[in-house]
C-alpha cells in the first residue's frame, strides 16, 4: 500500500496537548476537534491537514493518552505521519483508529510530496528515499483492517 | 534471570505477549471515548466487570451540561454492569487504584497516561488509549511488547530539603523526554528501601514524562506494610541478576531541591538558580504531589503563617481529605489563607478550576508543564512539595528549607 500527500514539517517532541487541548475532550463530537486540532501551535495548520504527511521530529505524541488527538488528525483528513519516534500510546492509539504512523528519519520541507511506501517500508520525499521500521506483525493487520474496532468486528463469530 | 517487566509479563524484552489483564480503569476523560468504541465493537457485556473501574475525577463536579450528561452515561453504564465506581470527589483514579487496589505482580492497563504510577507496587502499570481500553472491557486481555528496562539505582537518603518530586525530576533531566521511550525503567538499589510508598508513587507517576512505558520498585517491606493496611498480605519481590540497556545512578544524598521550567519537564534547574521569580498562583495537589504526606508536608511548613499568593490545595482522594481534615492538617492549611477544592485532578489539566490567564506564571506539584495546559498564555514551573509551601509563603519562588 502507498499513501501520498504533501508534507507538513513539524518539530521534535510534539505533545498531545498542542494537537487537541485539554479544553475541548468534553465533548463526542468529533468535528469540535477538528476545528481545533493544533490550535495552540499554529491556527492555520488545521486546515492544511487534509491529504498531507506529517513529517516530524522525535517523540512525536508525547503527554496524554487522549485518543482525540489521534482521531482529530485523522478526521481532518491527514495520510500519514512520519517521525523517527513516537510515544507509545499515541502509536498504539493512531493504529488502533486506522491512522498509518511509521517511524523514519526524514528530512523535507512543508509542501514536498511525500510517498510512504507500506509494502517496501520506506519513505520518499525531497528527492531521497530513506527506510522506515516496518510494524510489527500485528500492527499490519489491524492497520489493514482499519484500525481495532473493525478487526475485533471482523472476528466476531 | 528476568526484569520485573519479564516476569510479570511472563516473557522477554521484545516479545509480543497476550496478557490477563487484572485490573483496568478509565475516568471520566478517556470513559467516553471508551464507552463509544465500546459500543462500535458491539459486545453484549464485558468480559470480567469485576477487573474494571470507573474513576471520575477529571471534571469533577461535572462544570455544564454537556460534561453533566457525559458523566451521566458512564455512571449509568458501570452501575449497570457492575462495574467498579467512583463519583465526583471520590479521588484521582490513580490515587483510588493505590489505596489497596493494585497489588504486587498485576498486569494494570489504565485509560489514562500516568498509568504507570502503580508501578510503585510491582506491578506492570501502564496507559492505554480508549479503543485499547474498550478491547479490554470486552475480552479481559490486551497486547504489550514486552519492553526493555533502564536500571534507576538509587543509593544514599534524603539529607536537605529535597523529596521523592526532586528524585523524579532528577531523572527525567538525565533521561530526557523521550529518554526511555517504549522502555520500562526500574528504581533499584538501597536508595529504593527508605523511600516511602507515596515517595515512590510519585517517582513512579513521572517515569512517562521520560517517555517510559512504566516505572516499577519491587516488592519491599515498604510495600507490604503499606497493604496490610488495606487487609492485603503480599510477598516481597526479590530482584535477580538481570539485563538491563542503560543506567541511570542518582546519590539521593547529592539532591537539591529543583523546578521544570515550562514547556518542557526536562529542563530542570536548582530552584536556587531561579529564586525570586514572581509568581500569580500555586497549585497543591494531583496524582503527582496531592497524597496525605504531601497535605501534611505543606501543612508544617505554613502552619500558622500565611500565603502571599492564590495557593490551591487540592486532596488527590476523599480518604487523603478526610485524613487531612482528622489529624489537623487540614485546618492549618484552610488557616494560612489556601483554598481547597473537589479531591481530584482540580486544575491540572487546565479544564475548568484554577486556570491561569495569559502572562501568569503558576508553580504546580503537577507532572507537566505544557504551553497553555492551565490556560492559554501562562506558565506552569513543576516543583515539590516543600518548594511549593515555601514559595506560597514568599509569593516568590523560594528554596525550601529543610522541613522538620
Ligand atoms: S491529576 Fe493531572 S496528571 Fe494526574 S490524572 Fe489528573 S489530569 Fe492527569
Amino acid at each position: 500500500m502507498k499513501l501520498e500527500g504533501d508534507a507538513v514539517c513539524l518539530g521534535a517532541d510534539i505533545d498531545t496537548d498542542v494537537i487537541i487541548a485539554g479544553r475541548y475532550l468534553r465533548t463526542k463530537d468529533r468535528k469540535i476537534w477538528v476545528e481545533h486540532v493544533f490550535e495552540d501551535l499554529d491556527p492555520s495548520l488545521g486546515s492544511r491537514l487534509r491529504g498531507a504527511v506529517i513529517v516530524a521530529g522525535n517523540n512525536f505524541g508525547c503527554g496524554s493518552s487522549r485518543e482525540q488527538a489521534a482521531v482529530a488528525l485523522k478526521e481532518a483528513g491527514l495520510v500519514a505521519i512520519v517521525a523517527p519516534s513516537f510515544s507509545r500510546i499515541f502509536f498504539r492509539n493512531a493504529i488502533n483508529i486506522g491512522l498509518p504512523v511509521v517511524e523514519g528519519d526524514c528530512h523535507c520541507t512543508s509542501g514536498d510530496h511525500v510517498v510512504v511506501d507500506l509494502d517496501e517500508w520506506t519513505v520518499t520525499c525531497g528527492g531521497t528515499r530513506v527506510p522506515v521500521r516496518p510494524l510489527s506483525a500485528r500492527m499490519q493487520e489491524l492497520l489493514r483492517a482499519g484500525g481495532l474496532v473493525h478487526h475485533w468486528r471482523s472476528k466476531k463469530p | 534471570m528476568s526484569t520485573l517487566s519479564e516476569r510479570v509479563l511472563g516473557a522477554g524484552a521484545g516479545d509480543y505477549v497476550d496478557a490477563n489483564v487484572d485490573r483496568a480503569y478509565v475516568h471520566d476523560g478517556t470513559g467516553v471515548l471508551t464507552l463509544e468504541a465500546w459500543k462500535e465493537m458491539g459486545c453484549p457485556g464485558p468480559a470480567h466487570p469485576e477487573r474494571l473501574y470507573i474513576l471520575f475525577d477529571h471534571i469533577v463536579p461535572a462544570n455544564n451540561s454537556t460534561t453533566a450528561m457525559l458523566q451521566r452515561e458512564l455512571r449509568v453504564f458501570a452501575r449497570s454492569h457492575g462495574i467498579h465506581f467512583s463519583d465526583i470527589g471520590g479521588g484521582v483514579c490513580h490515587q483510588l487504584m493505590g489505596e489497596g487496589e493494585v497489588l504486587p505482580g498485576e498486569v494494570v492497563v489504565g485509560a489514562d497516561s500516568h498509568s504507570c504510577t502503580l508501578g510503585a507496587f510491582g506491578a506492570f502499570a501502564t496507559g492505554v488509549g480508549a479503543t485499547d481500553m474498550a478491547a479490554v472491557w470486552a475480552s479481559g486481555e490486551t497486547w504489550f511488547r514486552v519492553p526493555e528496562t533502564i536500571a534507576v539505582r538509587l543509593s544514599g537518603s534524603f539529607n536537605g530539603a529535597a523529596e521523592a518530586k526532586d528524585l523524579a525530576l532528577a531523572v527525567i533531566s538525565k533521561l530526557g523526554m523521550d529518554g526511555a521511550s517504549y522502555k520500562a525503567l526500574e528504581y533499584i538499589g538501597e536508595g529504593t528501601k527508605l523511600l516511602s510508598m507515596e515517595g515512590r508513587l510519585t517517582i513512579a507517576n513521572l517515569a512517562t514524562e521520560a517517555g517510559a512505558k512504566t516505572g516499577l520498585f519491587y516488592a519491599d517491606d515498604v510495600t507490604r506494610e503499606y497493604l496490610l493496611r488495606f487487609g492485603h498480605r503480599v510477598e516481597n519481590q526479590v530482584p535477580e541478576p538481570c539485563t538491563y540497556v542503560g543506567e541511570v545512578r542518582i546519590d539521593i544524598g547529592d539532591l537539591e531541591p529543583v523546578v521544570a521550567v515550562p514547556p518542557r519537564v526536562d529542563t530542570v534547574k536548582p530552584v536556587s538558580s531561579l529564586e525570586g521569580l514572581q509568581l500569580d498562583q500555586v497549585f497543591v495537589g494531583t496524582c503527582t504531589n496531592g497524597r496525605f504526606e504531601d497535605l501534611q508536608r505543606f501543612s508544617s511548613i505554613v502552619k500558622g503563617k500565611k500565603v502571599k499568593v492564590r495557593t490551591i490545595v487540592v486532596p488527590s482522594s476523599a480518604e487523603v481529605l478526610r485524613k487531612a481534615a482528622d489529624t489537623g492538617v487540614l485546618s492549618s492549611i484552610i488557616a494560612a489563607g489556601c483554598t481547597i477544592g473537589t479531591p481530584g485532578c482540580g486544575p491540572c489539566l487546565g479544564a475548568h478550576m484554577g486556570v491561569i490567564s495569559e502572562g501568569e506564571v503558576c508553580l504546580s506539584t503537577a507532572n507537566r508543564n505544557f504551553t497553555n495546559r492551565m490556560g492559554i498564555g501562562g506558565s506552569i514551573y513543576l516543583a515539590s512539595v516543600a518548594t511549593a509551601a515555601a514559595s506560597a509563603l514568599a509569593g516568590v519562588l523560594t528554596v525550601p528549607e529543610l522541613v522538620p
